[in-house]
């Protein structure tokens, strides 16, 4: 069992609320998934600009002067946000890459949680609400987020093992469910090239969503691929810089709950993850149909 | 009336209070505000009484429901009604998974729609849902009869024993042994009496549905029909 939550704002009034809204969220589904907790959220790109969001377990050591060493080793100007294990660094879009490759040599122990021009992702051991208040959540502004709240199954306990799960530039996945042959399709996924970091089923989902993307295909087809390709029991919900996007394997016994209304479209594993968003009780609610994929962009 | 705020007292004290009921009738008439979602309301209600939840319920609301109306004025979660043995529960809005599961008795009447496995394993419990109704529905049904107004989704009465179901839309697909029957009067009837019961008699006339029920080639065994095992 986990607890899956999503908001995707359609009015920007709401933006500076997301991360409350998406905090009350989350902490609602602490006993879908007490062990970690994690959240991606997107916010409103700067012109130019990327960010790299990672994380220490020794962030004392770590991060200090760890943007004036980036900035130093790329000939740049590197600006930093340090919450507890994590720190946010923003730099020129075209360093992403190479900022990467330096950080692995600059702090070996440190680890990637995302990358790209909007999404930030948090993630720790721990109940939800003092995950949430470690980062400060509550007080972040997007325009869209994800979170998740773990009941681990397939893999251990760790902040690696916490979802949001982010393969790719600007994407995240979460996960409830488990899937049966994440071993073969991550075997064929190392072929192509697409690099991994757990043993955990939902990297697999997400680096399977991550590389049809990468060959070109929509959302909507990346995540309709999933229902031929993965096997298992799953509630996915994608996010990528513009959009969010959710489908159920064929089965459907993972629950999902959806909500719209003129402000937001919002996911949750539970209606009471939902019940203090604005506007609820006139929300349009239902729950997504097995097999078929949702997706909303702006 | 008695009114009990599930967000100010906690569900522990409306299901216990509701538990205290049996055997005397003097409140007879319930209702609860700010249900919020929440889990197991009005479980295991064993008295004749009628209570209305203003709101959407979390999992196995009115589960084990003996005697007792229960009216939700929104949607249900997963489980709603999951093993009534008696009375009655209308859910004005949607139902999720396995409404009525195992239900040994008692009327289900969901106005919206009802996802996957409504009515799995139902024992005698009747079920009248106005919308459509999810795949995998009455998946080994025992006894008691279900009545959908809208469209059935796939592999609907797998495995199906004795129940009897009624569909007026589409069927994507019957599960294992479950078949097309003829509508005898008795069928007719049955369906009136469940549309009547069912607050729907003003949505749908008895002669538009179409019957299902078992082959009987699977549960009873018989070697002729081992290829269907």
């Amino acid at each position: 069992m986990c607890g899956i939550v999503g908001l995707f704002l359609k009015d920007p009034a709401l933006e500076p609320q997301l991360g409350a809204l998406l905090t009350d969220m989350l902490i609602t589904m602490t006993d879908r998934g007490p062990d970690s907790a994690g959240i991606a959220i997107y916010g409103r790109p700067n012109a130019g600009q990327a960010k790299l969001t990672v994380q220490s377990a020794t962030p004392d050591r770590d991060f200090p002067t760890l943007a004036a060493d980036l900035g130093h080793a790329l000939s740049a100007i590197v600006s930093s946000e340090i919450k507890d294990t994590h720190i946010v660094l923003e730099l020129p879009s075209a360093l992403l890459d190479a900022a990467r490759q330096t950080l692995r040599t600059l702090r070996p122990d440190a680890r990637v949680m995302s990358a790209g021009e909007g999404i930030e992702i948090y993630k720790e051991v721990g109940l939800p609400r003092e995950v949430a208040a470690r980062f400060d959540l509550a007080r972040m502004s997007g325009t869209h987020g994800i979170g998740h709240t773990r009941m681990a199954t397939e893999s251990a306990v760790t902040t690696m093992g916490a979802h949001p799960f982010s393969t790719g530039p600007d994407q995240c996945l979460v996960h409830n469910g488990s899937l049966s042959n994440h071993n073969s399709v991550r075997r064929k996924l190392k072929q192509a090239g697409m690099t991994f970091e757990t043993e955990n089923d939902t990297e697999v989902a997400a680096a399977f969503i991550s590389h049809k993307l990468h060959e070109g295909a929509a959302l909507g087809a990346a995540m309709e691929a999933t229902l031929t390709d993965l096997d298992g029991f799953f509630t996915f919900v994608v996010g990528t810089k513009n959009g969010f996007g959710v489908v159920r394997d064929p089965i459907a016994c993972k629950p999902a709950v959806m909500a719209e209304t003129d402000q937001y479209v919002a996911f949750g594993s539970e209606y009471r993850a939902m019940v203090s968003l604005p506007g609820i009780d006139t929300a349009r609610v239902w729950e997504p149909e097995p097999a078929t994929v949702y997706f909303w962009e702006r | 009336m008695k009114t009990f705020d599930l967000a100010a007292q906690g569900l522990r004290a409306l299901n216990s209070t509701l538990h205290g009921l049996r055997g005397q009738t003097n409140q007879t008439v319930w209702e609860v505000v700010n249900p919020k979602g929440a889990h197991s309301i009005a479980v295991g209600v064993d008295a004749p009484i009628d209570l209305t939840v203003h709101g959407s319920t979390g999992y196995y609301c009115a589960g084990m429901n003996k005697l007792a109306t229960v009216r939700i004025k929104g949607s249900a979660g997963p489980g709603v009604a999951e093993n009534m043995m008696s009375g009655t529960v209308i859910i004005d809005g949607d139902a999720s998974q396995y409404a009525g599961a195992t239900g040994n008795g008692g009327l289900l009447v969901i106005k919206g729609n009802a996802s996957s496995r409504c009515g799995i394993s139902m024992k005698g419990i009747e079920i009248v849902v106005h919308g459509n109704i999810g795949h995998m529905s009455a998946f080994m049904a025992q006894s008691g009869a279900m009545v959908v107004l809208g469209d059935a989704g796939e592999a609907m009465g797998d495995s199906l024993y004795e129940a009897r179901l009624y569909v007026r839309g589409s069927v994507k697909s019957l599960g294992a042994d479950c078949v097309e029957k003829e509508m005898r009067p008795e069928h007719l009837a049955q369906v009136a009496d469940l549309l009547n019961r069912g607050e729907a008699e003003h949505l749908a006339k008895p002669s538009e549905f179409k019957r299902y029920g078992s082959a009987r080639k699977l549960y009873t065994f018989n070697i002729d029909n081992a290829a269907s095992y």
